[in-house]
């Protein structure tokens, strides 16, 4: 239901057979096909759509695109596709669209936060932080009420059920905007056989030429917009040229690597939307970029020129000549430019009154100033508008004289009723993506605009966005500009005609002045983030001169839309107050996206079970069966414990712990990683990768070995077989097994390329199955009874090739829980069904399988170590006590330098130590720090526990640790401080168990 | 986001590279002659210029090679690429 007859009947972009029915706040709502949401609510005549974030003061829709600071909505009721902060001036409307304010309560038309209005005077700048810094602890409290009055819509409370996409593109030329300067670059391209891709972020085509129907400006005779359709039908029939609109460019980066988002549902009905892609996120990678992105309009900074109903004045022109929608009934246009004279014949055209143009200037003579002068528009030359009245929306404005310098107003007020003001302080080019690829801009005085300057990349701006701001110059400059760019020859725009009215009067005041003194008036600078003129001044008298401190400082341009529509006047108040040169101040940092992207976009389709590798064993469906917790190490998937019934973890991993030292446990060992290698130079290279030796390791033998980093801390550890003479295994830890192979590759190909080896990654080739325990060897003679396993033939340590069922195997006699024990590699795909072989035969003995907990238990009490548990990469091997394993005839290997370097020899360094408990039961928590002293403050932090267990074959709790000087401290009593208690604990030997090895060879 | 033309398997794209640090640092053939302080220049002491830069980069997700890249830090402009072994091509 309309209450004022808001449409007009000739527009050639809207639909208007075709109704569509929305919800805005919840009321229902029409519009028709090609309405944004805004230009469907301010036909319905509803312009307050917002509060302001600070102070909750009314605001209405104010540009009609991507630069909107005020009209910010959620779009939709439902938990997971709701999406907050989204622009009405970009949403297409659609059947069943629900959109409502944000930042208000409870409704925008009564919000209770607007309170905040009356208080500005003592919420200045910074006011938060300078407010809530103390006192320190009352953060907590303060911090609950900020965060419920801060921030703008509401986020989904659920996944996203849409799904996105992401595409790779590569094109010899892209050009950004679709505009006119964009479609000449783009058939240019085109045509001289370039793979071009023209992309634009609205609907269709044209850019601001599309609608601008003046007797000021015409190509050819024919008005511009008539001359730029007839262009446009043509791009169909051209080769190499793809086209997508609704695609916005989010970021240009470095070596002309793009991305852009292609909405590709948003604007279908709800109906239409199910099942399809709703947004494709394009990787771009262009030889050549074109950047046509054009220029948007600046507002004015004036007393109250934020109330609803205060509208960029080329916006008022869109409204009327594209959407066909009136914003109001009775305007008023307030200028320092041309422009705004374009929208004041486009709405005397079409029927509204205009109450009067105010102008800054005190002249202006161009053509288009004659043609409104001739329609007999009223206009107020040299005067500014002082103050704005109507709080839910703009019912008068207050006029003056500026004074000649203009820096004050004279002479009477004026007061004229409106519903309606249109606002231009010139255009500012969109160069935001020009310098966020880098690119450095220079200023020009004449009209205060930055400009592109230097770029390292291949690309060019033309059109507005490079400063070119009249017809006959977008088009002309722009042709030469492409013409020596791609290096051809287009004749085709030569010998246009080309009437154009040129602007030659300008005039510029970045605050204008009021009759109010300064501190009484609000001349807001940034709309959404709410920060007035008076803020930056007060950001200058408290002593931030840089403009990046300022805008931390006042947080002007630092709201979503990253203040496209401010900056220019921060900057242009910060130069005027500071009495500095605008080009010499610099400006703040365009950063990607150029507008907000969805999550949804950025990640496409990597979510849930697509977010990473799940790597699983070939085992894996056996230990789901048997109703394993899994762990996750690395990528990996490893069987954790297995609870029988209600067991909980730790009644598991008990049972499970001594079931494999009482008879036999089984391991899946799979993830371990291994690496074959081959060459004759083999045995050297490991010489030089481990600390030990191995040329003298014989055929058929196992040994085990601690890897370093150059600078002596240990970074792996793990077990290596000589299969051959020039051929080995290697096992790393789960965890390491890529960065490894990496780290050998790396030395092979850079420092000893003159060794002859080959190294090939076999992780995924092998299953390996581990048997352990005093009942492993009967197992194992019944799984391969052709298999010799008397200590003399197969001692520990050593390995045998085998066969099972005909398939052949490795078997390795290593152990890791200090059990006798066995590993049988094969081929993966045998992998599940060794493991049940096994487990058959083991079930005579009640073969229990065990997860990595046990694994865990069963070798601290063995005080073996974990790479990365009880090491962190400041560990060296004589930090852990494992000097016997760095060889003392070896010349060199990697780290061995470093193990005398001052700091490393050093005896107070933190050493690798047993602790008991003194209270058996008591089981310390990892990470739990150690001190010597618990009286004397500060107390000393001597060290800290690495790992800890309950053992259940020792039955009681274990742990090892890291102590300062722990080497020399056996016996010493200590303490571990924990929050409601302190534990004491005695130093020990790192082996809790089976301290001769007898069991190795039981 | 760079595009890289690995000397092996020609442009592609940085994400399938990973970053060696400073180039042309030789590990020394007799470590345990040096004094503390040498030891700790090679392990340690790394140039981080403004300007061109000689670094190892190693394709990972694809040859697996290493080979060397002059880099401009402040532009991240590469002017050269070139194999293990072989001189830097500029100054």
């Amino acid at each position: 239901m309309m209450s004022k007859n808001l449409r007009i009947a000739n527009s050639n972009f809207i639909d208007q057979t075709s109704r569509i029915s929305f919800k805005f706040d919840g009321k229902i709502l029409y519009g028709f096909k090609g309405d944004t949401l805004a230009s469907a609510l301010i036909a319905n005549d509803i312009h307050l759509v917002g509060r302001s974030f600070k102070y909750h003061r009314p605001r209405g829709i104010m540009t009609c695109g991507s630069e909107e600071p005020n009209a910010i909505v959620q779009v939709g009721n439902d938990a997971s596709m709701t999406e907050p902060n989204t622009r009405a001036t970009e949403i297409e409307l659609y059947e069943g669209l629900e959109a409502s304010s944000q930042n208000c309560w409870p409704s925008v038309n009564f919000d209770i936060g607007s309170i905040n209005n009356f208080f500005s005077p003592l919420i200045p700048a910074a006011f938060y932080y300078k407010t809530f810094m103390w006192p320190a602890n009352f953060w907590k409290l303060y911090e609950y009420f900020i965060r419920k009055s801060a921030g703008l819509g509401k986020s989904p409370t659920q996944p996203d059920k849409d799904i996105y996409d992401h595409r790779y593109l590569h094109c010899d030329v892209l050009v950004i905007g679709g505009g006119i300067s964009g479609i000449i670059a783009a058939k240019t391209a085109a045509k001289n056989n370039l793979n071009t891709v023209l992309i634009d972020d609205k609907n269709n085509l044209g850019g601001t030429t599309l609608f601008q129907q003046n007797e000021c400006f015409k190509i050819n005779n024919s008005y511009s917009n008539e001359w730029l359709k007839k262009e446009i039908e043509t791009l169909d029939s051209i080769k190499n040229l793809t086209i997508k609109t609704r695609t916005t460019l989010a970021a240009y980066h470095s070596y002309n690597y793009l991305l852009a988002r292609e909405n590709l549902t948003d604007h279908l009905d709800l109906n239409e939307k199910k099942d399809k892609i709703r947004q494709r996120l394009w990787k771009i990678r262009a030889k050549k970029v074109i950047i046509a992105t054009g220029a948007m309009e600046r507002p004015l900074i004036f007393n109250n020129n934020d109330r609803p109903g205060i509208i960029l004045s080329s916006s008022i022109k869109k409204y009327i000549d594209y959407y066909g929608v009136k914003c109001g009934q009775k305007i008023s246009l307030f200028t320092n430019n041309d422009s705004a004279y374009e929208t004041a014949i486009s709405l005397s055209n079409s029927g509204v009154s205009i109450n009067s143009v105010i102008d800054i200037r005190d002249k202006s003579n161009s053509l288009i100033v004659k043609q409104a002068e001739k329609l007999g528009i009223k206009i107020h030359w040299k005067h500014t508008v002082v103050n704005t009245n109507g709080y839910k929306k703009i019912n008068s404005i207050e006029i003056m004289k500026l004074s000649d310098d203009g820096t004050a107003v004279v002479g009477k007020k004026i007061k004229d009723e409106c519903d309606c003001l249109g606002i231009s302080g010139g255009w500012t080019p969109r160069v935001h993506l020009f310098t966020q690829s880098g690119g450095k801009l220079k200023f020009r005085d004449v009209d205060n605009v930055f400009l592109p300057d230097k770029s390292e990349l291949d690309q060019i701006s033309i059109g507005s966005c490079n400063g070119d701001l009249e017809l006959d110059e977008v088009i002309k400059n722009s042709v030469n500009s492409i013409n020596k760019f791609l290096n051809v020859n287009n004749n085709d725009y030569k010998n246009l005609e080309i009437i154009s009215s040129k602007e030659i009067d300008k005039k510029n005041i970045w605050l204008l002045p009021s009759d109010k003194p300064f501190g009484k008036t609000k001349p807001f600078l940034d709309f959404q983030n709410d920060s007035t003129a008076n803020d930056i001044k007060l950001a200058l008298r408290e002593g931030f001169k840089s403009i990046e401190h300022v805008k931390r400082y006042t947080t002007t341009g630092m709201a979503t839309d990253q203040g496209k529509l401010s900056n220019m006047h921060a900057l242009g108040i910060v130069a005027e107050t500071a009495n500095l040169k605008m080009g010499e101040l610099g400006t703040t940092t365009f950063r990607p996206p150029y507008t907000p992207l969805t999550f949804g976009a950025i990640v496409g389709r990597n979510v849930g079970k697509f977010f990473d590798i799940t790597r699983r064993t070939p085992i894996h469906d056996w230990h789901v069966k048997c109703n394993a917790e899994f762990e996750n190490v690395g990528q990996w998937k490893r069987a954790w414990y297995y609870p029988i019934e209600n067991e909980s973890m730790h009644e598991a991993v008990q049972r499970e712990s001594k079931a494999a030292r009482d008879s036999a446990g089984i391991l899946d060992a799979s993830t371990l990683g291994k690496i074959d290698i081959q060459g004759s130079d083999a045995s050297e290279f490991l010489n030089r990768i481990y600390t030990n030796a191995w040329s003298k390791l014989e055929i058929g033998k196992c040994r085990y070995g601690l890897m370093l980093n150059e600078d002596g801390m240990v970074y792996d550890d793990g077990v290596t077989t000589r299969l051959g003479e020039n051929h080995y295994i290697m096992t790393t830890t789960t965890g390491g097994a890529a960065n490894v192979l990496g780290k050998l590759e790396d030395y092979l190909q850079t420092e000893w390329p003159e060794l002859d080896v080959y190294l090939t990654s076999v992780t995924d080739h092998y299953a390996t199955v581990s048997i352990c325990g005093p009942n492993s060897k009967k197992i194992l003679s019944k799984v391969i009874p052709d298999l010799n396993l008397s200590d003399k033939e197969f001692p520990h340590m050593s390995f045998k090739n085998a066969l099972i069922d005909n398939i052949k195997c490795r078997v390795m006699r290593i152990s890791f829980t200090g059990e006798h024990s066995y590993e049988i590699n094969i081929q993966s795909s045998y992998g599940k069904s060794l493991w049940e072989k096994c487990f058959e035969a083991g079930k005579e003995f009640d073969i229990t399988p065990y997860g990595t907990e046990t694994m865990h238990l069963l070798r601290a009490e063995k005080g073996f170590i974990i790479a990365g548990q009880d090491t962190d990469g400041t560990m060296t091997p004589v930090d852990l006590q494992m000097d016997w394993i760095i060889s003392k005839k070896k010349y060199d290997f990697i780290g061995k330098r470093s193990l005398y370097r001052s700091d490393t020899i050093r005896d107070d360094r933190k050493q690798l130590v047993g602790l008991l408990t003194d209270d058996p039961n008591e089981v310390l928590e990892e990470g739990a720090q150690i001190v010597l002293e618990t009286k004397k403050q500060p107390i000393v932090m001597l060290g800290h526990v690495t790992s800890s267990y309950f053992s259940p074959n020792l039955n009681k709790s274990i742990a090892l640790a890291v102590v300062k000087n722990g080497k020399k401290l056996k016996g010493q009593k200590m303490f571990v401080p924990m929050k409601n208690k302190t534990i004491n604990v005695t130093i020990t030997d790192t082996v809790f168990f089976d301290k001769e090895n007898k069991r190795l060879n039981a | 986001m760079f595009l890289i033309n690995c000397p092996y398997c020609g442009e592609r794209d940085q994400s399938e590279f990973s970053a060696g640090g400073e180039a042309h640092i030789v590990r020394p053939k007799q470590p345990t002659e040096l004094s503390d302080d040498k030891w700790a220049e090679f392990l340690f002491m790394r140039k981080n210029i403004k300007g061109v830069q000689l670094e190892r980069w190693n394709h990972t997700h694809g040859c697996r090679k290493w080979f060397n890249m002059a880099r401009d830090t402040s532009n991240d402009k590469i002017h050269a690429v070139y194999k293990m072994g072989e001189k830097p091509p500029i100054k």
